[in-house]
Parts: structure tokens; sequence; C-alpha cells
């Protein structure tokens, strides 16, 4: 957890070194003497070497949480990041939900009915999901919403309605990938030996569904909620860059716009850190639910001591 | 002498014929599959054949007809500079699907290098190597080809690229689970005591047998690379206005929603059925190449 921030904040950190020309002498406006570019260089400390660089930088992310100021307004990123996250969060997390609360149903149905119209339809309509570029289907609601219609706000942050679309627009993809794992995953179970005992039994096909083929058949799809949450979050960047909210993503569309180096690397990195603890959430929750898991640790726990 | 050799040499060919030719019969028995494969076939034969299907060449301007909705004249009508939307499109097949293929191409082998690696060495090759694919993993795909695209700057060869190495984590992980499937086949014992060499064994033995969920999520990918280079154009980096990619037709159409919706709609609808098609195939690919539906 602790070794992949760090490595992440490296990988960034020394990709965005290697950036070319040199984005100072752009701050600087139009034509700035050699010496006026050397004075600020070293006033922001980028003469110092690559490792003290990248030291102070991880320090101050470590030790004082702060990702430093913003080159172009030198403002704190830190404080901009915590005044913007609440926004992509809060998308991101509605997105989630409705990735669960209407996609997986879609799944089981699907499987449920295999192959008859309601398999088809879901699947079809899943088909879709995956294959929209989501900033593509968030210009064309706002088309269809916002100009045809009039009925949703095309732009900015006000109210909840102003969440709508984007969160539709974003929650797509994430949709549409829920309900054919959720399918792809029933079916597997249902072809295992414990349902046909279930069924042998006498069991109804209803009861059959809830106390044995879904618990079973949702713990692999708990990963992939995981996987998606890095998906919305990174999804998040063209989605609030097309609707005009002011949250990281946007931010981070900013600072490539203003070749703004410090604002797009500490996005980068305060997003995979969000996504990484994300991540963690999940499996410790797949790890609580699934008991198998559980048994697994406790069983490597044992053969370690006796080693 | 001469018929022993002939012998040898046609058996693992004919053995390798009808494996493909299993597979091959049992896609075509899939209808989306087969639907994916025309169409996506189609879209090739148009990006290769553009100067034929083009009705205008794609930087024409006409500034006498700009902004014209769908006519007769332009069947899905024309930009700001009065440049005919649909030959742009056709032009622009060429960049997002060979930015596809390629990035996917390059990113997969590199990975798939890196993966055999991992699985066939195992230990300290293996630790870090994977360490290195989970700190790639734990940035979210598009957010790492973004930061990677900043550094290398607009352009096709540097969209092209950044998306390739944006590749490299999967090719990676799906080969190293392969090859640990593999690693202890007794045709590899056989290679190793026949005294072949190691790169000679991951390239000729281990990787033709862990190749297949590789080309199923390759050719998954192929479409989720060209939303991602089309998404990139979109935010201004990746392929840059006046090329005709899609992504960056989306964009340039953007401030002109309100009054031209079409600049916006047809790349779009072109990028989602290109994807639609890949992943119809992609889908019937991995339905075939599944030993558990073997009879």
């Amino acid at each position: 957890m602790i070794p992949v921030i760090l490595g992440v904040t490296i990988l960034v950190f020394t990709i965005l070194y290697f950036i070319p020309g040199d984005p100072i002498r752009l701050l600087l406006g139009a034509e700035p003497t050699p010496a006026q570019v050397e004075a600020k260089r070293d006033a922001m400390g980028l003469n110092d070497p690559y490792l003290v660089r990248l030291g102070r930088y991880v320090e101050g992310i470590v030790f004082h949480f702060d990702f430093g100021k913003s080159w172009v307004y030198n403002t704190p990123v830190t404080s901009e990041l915590l005044q913007r996250f609440p926004r992509t969060l809060t998308i991101a997390v509605i997105c989630m939900l409705m990735q669960i609360v209407i996609g997986t149903p879609l799944g089981i149905i699907a499987a449920v009915n295999r192959n008859g119209w309601g398999d088809r339809l879901s699947m079809f309509i899943a088909m879709f999901g995956i294959s929209m570029p989501n900033f593509w289907l968030a210009l064309m609601l706002i088309l269809f919403f916002s100009v045809k219609l009039g009925w949703l706000p095309p732009f900015g942050i006000g109210g909840l309605k102003y969440y709508i679309l984007p969160c539709i627009a974003n929650a797509f993809p994430g949709i549409a990938t829920q309900a054919r794992q959720t399918r792809s995953s029933l079916l597997e179970v249902i072809r295992s030996d414990y349902i046909t005992t279930a069924r042998a039994k006498g069991m109804s096909e209803f009861r059959i569904l809830m106390r044995h083929a879904l618990p079973n058949a949702l713990l692999p799809v708990i990963t992939i909620i995981g996987n998606g949450m890095g998906m919305l979050l990174a999804g998040t960047v063209v989605i609030e860059m097309i609707f005009g909210i002011p949250g990281v993503g946007w931010y981070l569309v900013g600072g490539i716009g203003n070749r703004d180096i410090n604002v797009v690397q500490s996005s980068v990195i305060f997003l995979a850190i969000a996504f990484t603890l994300i991540m963690l959430l999940v499996d410790l929750a797949y790890a609580f639910i699934d008991p198998r898991v559980k048994a697994r640790f406790a069983g490597q726990n044992r053969r370690k001591q006796h080693a | 002498m001469l018929k022993v050799a002939t012998v040898e040499g046609k058996t693992p060919k004919i053995k390798r014929k009808s494996e493909f030719i299993v597979v091959a019969r049992r896609l075509s028995k899939n209808s989306s599959a087969v639907i994916g494969f025309v169409v996506a076939a189609l879209l090739v034969f148009m990006a290769i054949f553009a100067p034929l299907v083009a009705p205008y060449p794609s930087a024409k301007q006409d500034l006498a007809h700009t902004r014209q909705a769908p006519s007769a004249q332009h069947i899905m009508g024309t930009d700001e500079l009065g440049r005919d939307i649909f030959s742009r499109i056709v032009w622009g097949s060429r960049y997002s699907l060979s930015i596809g293929f390629l990035a996917v191409l390059i990113g997969t082998a590199i990975g798939m290098l890196f993966g055999a690696s991992a699985g066939y060495f195992g230990g300290v090759v293996d630790d870090i190597i994977m360490r290195l694919m989970d700190v790639l993993q734990s940035i979210p795909g598009i957010l790492l080809v973004i930061t990677i695209s900043v550094v290398l700057g607009p352009g096709f060869f540097n969209t092209l690229l950044a998306l390739s190495i944006g590749g490299i984590p999967m090719g990676c992980r799906l080969t190293r689970a392969a090859v640990l499937g593999v690693r202890h086949q007794e045709y590899l014992e056989a290679a190793t005591s026949i005294n072949a060499s190691t790169p000679r064994i991951i390239l000729r033995h281990v990787l033709p047998n862990s190749f297949a969920p590789v080309l199923v999520s390759s050719t998954m990918s192929i479409g989720n690379i060209i939303m991602m280079a089309a998404m990139l154009s979109f935010i201004g980096l990746g392929v840059q206005p006046p090329t005709p990619e899609w992504g960056s037709m989306i964009s340039g159409g953007r401030t002109l929603i309100r009054t031209c919706p079409w600049m916006v709609t047809f790349p779009g609808i072109f990028i989602m059925f290109t994807v639609l098609a890949l992943n119809l195939f992609g889908d019937g690919l991995r339905d075939a190449l599944d030993p558990k539906l073997k009879k």
C-alpha cells in the first residue's frame, strides 16, 4: 500500500521530470532574459539535482501532505485539491452506486433468462455501453436534454440536477461492464454441481438463486467494482471538463493547458492515491465477505509460523 | 531420407492449421462475431482505400458552404471551414484504426516479453517486474497515458507511444498467468533436455502456448485504445487538428454543438461502431477459444 503510493509518486515525478522545453520560460511572459529565467528557476528550486527535487516533493507529501505550489498561479495545490475532491468523489460514488443498482440486476436478468429476449436486450444495451466514448455520450446527452428539451443544465454546478447528466455519462460504461460481468459470473456458477444438487432436492428456482447462486456469483464482481472506481475517477477528467464542474479532473486539464507541471503531477498522484485507498477498502471488504479468502490468509500465517 | 524430412516438416503444420480451422469454424457460427468481423473489415478497407471512398479531400475548404447541415451533396454536413465531414471521417479512420491496432500490438508484445520472463524465471525477476506493473496499474490507465502524453507532446507517433506504454501491464499480467500455467509442462522439459536456449524456449514454446487469453483481451482492448486516443485528442493532447482524427473532430465541433450538432454526432457514431465491431468480434473469439466449451 505505502510502497505502491511511493512508487506512483516516484514514477509520475520521474516521467514529468523529462518534460522537454522550458515551462519556466513560458511563465515569465514575452521575452525573459536568461538571467531572469535562471533566477526564477533558482527561486523555484528547479536547478537542484533530480534526487533533491524528488526527495523534497515526496517529503512534502508524506510528512506534511503538501503537494507544493502551482507554477502558474503560485497557489498551494493541496488546498485546491482538497476543495475540489468532494465534487469528483461525489460523481464517482454516485456512478458507482448506479453501476451496482442498475448493472447488477440487468446482469442477473440476462443470466436467468439466458438466450431469451431479456438477455439479448440487456446484453445489446451493455455492448453499446462499453463501446461508447464517455465524452461523446456526454455531448449527446447535452444535445438532447439541454439543447433540444431544455430540461437539464448543460454546464456548471449548483443543485443536484447539475450532477444528473455528468453522472449518467460517466456511469454508463460502468453499468454495462457490471451487467456483463455479473451475467458471465452467474452463468459460470449456475453450471456448478451444488446448483444441480439444490435443484435435485426440489428447491425453488428463486431460492436457489438467492441462497446459492448469487452469493457465489457476486463475489468476483466486487473486485470489478474496485477496478471500475479507477475508471470512474479517471473518467471524471473529461466529464468535468465538458460539464464545467470544478473538480480534480478539470484542475488537471487546466494544468495541462497552462503547462503547469506541478498541478498535473499532483492531480495525477492525488487521484492515484485515492484509487489505491479505494482498492484497499475493496480488498478488505472482499476478505471480510468471502470466508475462503479469510481461511487462505489464516492458512498462510500458520504455514509461515511452522516454517 | 527426403520423404521422412517432408513428413516431419508437415506434421506440425497440419496440426496448427486444424486448430485454427476449429476456432474459425466456431467463430463463423456466432452471428454477432461475424457481424463484428465484417464491420471491422469494412472499416479497414475504408481506411486503406480512403482516396476512393471519400468524395472530397480531407483538407479541402469550401468557404461558401460552411456549417451546412447534412444534404445530398455533403451527406454528413460540413464544418466551420466548409470541409466535408464524411470525407474527414473516412480519412480520419486511418489515424484512429492504425493507432488502435499498432498501440495494442506494441504494448502487448512488450508486455508479453515482460510477462513471459516474469513467469518463466520466477523469483527476483518476477518480483521486480510485477512490482513495477503494480505501480503502473495503480495509476488509472487513462491518467497514466495522459501523464506520458504531457511529456511527449502531441502528434501521431507520440500518442501511439503513450498508448503502447499504457497497454504493457495488461499483456504482462495475462502472459505471466498463462506462462505459470504451462511452466511445468513436459514439452518444456523436453525442450530444455535437447539444449534449446532460454530465449528459444520462451519464444517458440512458452509464448505460443500461452497466447489465447492475450489474444482475446488485446482484441477487446483495440476498441478501448481507439476510445482513449479519441479522448486524448479531445482534451488537447494526442493527434491535433487539422489532422482529421475522430476525437479531434469531436473536440473541434464541441463549441458549435448548439448550431451544428452533426459535427459532433457523426465522428462519435463512427467511433462507437468501430469499437462495437471489435468488441463483438473479441467476445466471439473468447467464446471460440474457451476450452470449457470444447466438446
